[in-house]
């Protein structure tokens, strides 16, 4: 016996959401889903009317379905917001050329604006290159350091006034498992905020609309939908420990569907002892991006490359800043240790 | 009655410093003379079963060496769970009589209490005592005045406060030794509670929660103002990393705490917290301390069948890959300290939850995962309303809603001012229930296919916090 839509009462359902247990006919889970980051949008007050808010567009299903759903709610709510789409290209063949077609075509069937921003001109390294010099190991070190920063130099390019990225449901809870599992407890406190003021993570205002949305509803949505999107894992080596939190999340999630939003739930009312150490944000002295160091992290692993040096960004070597910005060699001793293992 | 609190300040410092520590393993030798001086503090200890079963037991004190001897008698409490795992009375008799000849050992006074008890506590365990020290300097002197007189006049043993007994006058006490055997209509009732739990998940949490009031009473009843549990960090790294899964991100510090102040009148302390399993089940060992195997209910449970077992599963597998992990878990909670401290709570008794009696952290603002999960719930079942709720004030709509369908923590007063949608009620009995627990125990109960089957106990306080 088909089962009708919860919500309708009338429509067959065509699917059990992951998230409530409903189930729900095609129309009425398309309204639901965007009901609710509407509901997320409103109530976190995410954007304010007439502001240029910049899509981090991957071409992936979660960035796909982000620039549909706010296309149609900025139309449908009349939130006056200028959107546009901004890529980085880290320059991975066979993943990001790839994927960056897609954006390509979703630029043109959302209508909206697109940016790319590279590597190759921010840092004159793409991927690949950094791949060849460090290996597979730690390199996503290094993309993950430089897209931060690529997307606030885009952004700011671009002159927009926010950032919203696709982040979901899962992997907020995925961060929050990952940042206790490493005792990270500056991370752990801020990686449950919906958005991030000037002063947290960059310089440009980001957000995260679909942070109460579950990634099997965001692919059921973007299947439903026919949304034109890119899946492909990247082709250099995942994220191990990450990796580890995923796979436990994604057991919680079986035994308990609810377990991702209770996990969010215990992040955002985690509180911590006054008096634990924070670092203090400054800026870097060499490129003028937010730092606690001296140094940026960009900064640091850039110089590394450049110097043949990659593992210099690998760790902690802060004690090393002062000879880095006196453009000073660095001892025989020092050298040895930061240069790529051999194999 | 706080002397007790100087023993363990005591304790703690005759801790070894984690160099010596390090050595102690590295030497098989070395490890032992290390190992008897860490004892000094519990010159004996119970660990019962081996394999990570939850036992509740009071740590023994008092060392052979005079000047670091403890100078408070302490008792033990057993909980026989048998009844809610389905053990037959046979193996539970079994099980019971080998406990009792290292208890009778130890010629410390024990308590051997069946969990079929929880069909006969007062609804007053639930409610919240008088703090009875707002650890302030004054109190702290009150206490050390209160111990040296203690001293002179003798009565140093389970010193009773004169003001608790009045407490508990008007309850019926009992006495705990008597070892009756649970009545068969109580075991059945118990059955009836583990059965009406859909998941195991939630059995366990259940478990936990109602033998905390259990020792709580037991404890209340034999004039105890501490409750020491053996949790290692091991165990705590798991305790952790689960409960963050189960959404009891607020409560996670009272949980996983060196002391646990909840409870007011009675402090729940683990001072074993500092140690490993690995280290305890050495120490056991090496000094021959005699154990006791009982079954829990996830025993022979595979992997994936409660959140608790595959978190465990999930840190040892993490641990043997990276073996900093446990240790960085138990750091991290360190640095961790209750959401809403106990103690601003007193002007608002009601705000505790009915099961865990941490405070409520379901009265979160409109952008949270509570709010969201309630606006999934209460956006997947109303037809019709179209986008009314949401066009008609989004600040204000979602709130009111949401009261009606599984019950808001700010309406706990009922009604909720009218306005409210009376749309799907779909848990008449539980809703109302809801609304006095925190987002944790709210999942628990969720997955109870009645609510009947709970102690009442349980009910009465619940009635009782819903009239005011």
């Amino acid at each position: 016996m088909p089962v009708t839509c919860s919500c309708c009462g009338e429509k067959r359902a065509v699917l059990k959401r992951p998230k409530t247990g409903h189930s729900l006919c095609k129309e009425c889970f398309f309204r639901t889903f965007e009901e609710e980051v509407h509901q997320t949008i409103v109530s976190a007050k995410l954007f304010n009317q007439g502001e240029t808010v910049a899509i981090g567009a991957s071409g992936g299903k979660d960035s796909t379905v982000l620039a549909h759903v706010l296309k149609v709610l900025n139309e449908r709510y009349d939130y006056g917001l200028k959107l546009l789409l901004l890529s980085v290209d880290e320059g991975i063949t066979g993943y990001r050329d790839d994927s960056l077609e897609t954006v390509k075509r979703n630029q043109q069937q959302y209508e909206l604006p697109l940016k790319i921003v590279s590597y190759e001109e921010l840092y004159g390294w793409t991927m690949d290159a950094i791949v060849k010099q460090v290996g597979m190991k730690n390199n996503c070190t290094f993309c993950g350091v430089f897209r931060r920063q690529a997307l606030d130099r885009g952004a700011m390019m671009l002159k927009v006034d926010k950032i919203c990225t696709g982040h979901n449901a899962d992997d907020v809870a995925e961060t929050v498992l990952m940042n206790f599992l490493r005792g990270d407890i500056s991370r752990l406190r801020r990686c449950t905020a919906i958005s991030t003021t000037s002063e947290g993570e960059g310089l440009v205002p980001r957000c995260k609309p679909l942070k109460y949305a579950y990634e099997k509803e965001i692919v059921l949505y973007a299947y439903f939908k026919k949304l034109d999107y890119f899946s492909t894992e990247c082709i250099y080596s995942p994220n191990a420990y990450r990796g580890h939190a995923r796979a436990f999340l994604k057991d919680l999630e079986a035994i308990r569907p609810s377990a991702i939003m209770d996990i969010i739930h215990s992040g955002e009312n985690l509180s911590f002892r006054e008096g634990v150490k924070m670092p203090m944000p400054g800026s870097c002295s060499r490129c003028g991006y937010i730092s606690s160091q001296t140094l940026c992290k960009s900064c640091v692993l850039l110089e590394g490359l450049n110097r043949g040096l990659p593992k210099l960004g690998i760790g902690k070597h802060h004690r090393l800043h002062g000879k880095i910005l006196a453009q000073q060699p660095l001892s025989e001793q020092e050298e040895r240790r930061l240069k790529a293992a051999d194999f | 009655m706080c002397q007790v609190d100087e023993e363990y300040s005591g304790l703690i410092r005759s801790k070894p410093s984690p160099i010596s520590y390090k050595k102690c393993v590295k030497c098989k030798h070395g490890s032992a003379v290390l190992t008897i001086r860490s004892g000094d503090g519990f010159s004996f200890k119970l660990q019962l079963g081996p394999f990570e079963q939850y036992f509740y037991f009071v740590l023994q004190g008092l060392s052979h060496d005079a000047s670091k001897k403890l100078r408070f008698i302490p008792g033990i409490i057993y909980v026989d769970e048998g009844g809610a795992i389905g053990l037959s009375t046979e193996e539970r008799k079994k099980t019971i009589s080998q406990l009792e000849d290292i208890f009778q050992n130890t010629s410390y006074p024990y308590h051997i209490v069946p969990f079929e008890e929880i069909f006969r506590l007062p609804a007053s365990v639930l409610e919240t005592m008088r703090p009875t020290s707002d650890h302030s300097v004054s109190s702290y002197k009150w206490a050390v005045a209160q111990f040296t007189q203690d001293i002179r006049t003798g009565q140093s043993r389970e010193s009773r406060d004169p003001s608790l007994e009045d407490c508990f006058s008007g309850l019926d006490t009992r006495d705990w030794s008597q070892k009756l055997p649970p009545s068969a209509d109580h075991t059945e009732a118990l059955k009836l509670l583990f059965a009406s739990v859909k998941t195991l998940t939630a059995k366990e949490d259940l478990l936990q929660t109602l033998r905390l009031h259990l020792i709580l009473y037991v404890a209340r009843q034999a004039g105890y103002t501490k409750i020491m549990v053996g949790d290692s960090c091991s165990r705590l790294a798991v305790k952790l990393l689960s409960s963050i899964a189960l959404g009891r991100g607020a409560a996670l510090a009272m949980d996983t705490g060196f002391s646990d102040p909840r409870y007011d009148d009675v402090i729940i302390v683990r001072p074993m917290r500092d140690y490993s399993s690995k280290e305890i089940a050495f120490y056991n060992r090496m000094f021959s301390v005699p154990s006791v195997f009982s079954p829990s209910l996830d025993t022979m449970a595979p992997d994936k069948a409660s959140i608790q077992r595959l978190t465990e599963t999930f840190l040892t597998k993490l641990q043997t890959d990276f073996p900093s992990t446990v240790s960085t878990i138990y750091r991290t909670s360190e640095k961790l300290h209750t959401a809403h401290p106990p103690q601003s709570s007193d002007a608002h008794p009601a705000a505790r939850c009915l099961l865990c009696l941490c405070a409520l952290d379901t009265t979160a603002d409109d952008c949270s995962a509570l709010h969201a999960t309630l606006q999934s719930e209460w956006l997947s079942q109303n037809r019709g309303r179209g986008n009314s709720p949401v066009a008609s004030g989004p600040n204000s709509a979602p709130d009111q809603c949401c009261s009606s369908v599984r019950g808001c923590a700010t309406s706990v007063g009922g009604g909720g001012g009218g306005s409210c949608c009376s749309s799907s009620n779909q848990m008449p009995v539980s809703s109302d229930l809801m609304a006095l627990l925190c987002y944790s125990c709210r999942l628990t109960i969720k997955d109870m296919a009645t609510v009947a089957t709970l102690p009442q106990y349980v009910v009465t306080e619940a009635d009782r916090r819903k009239r005011r």
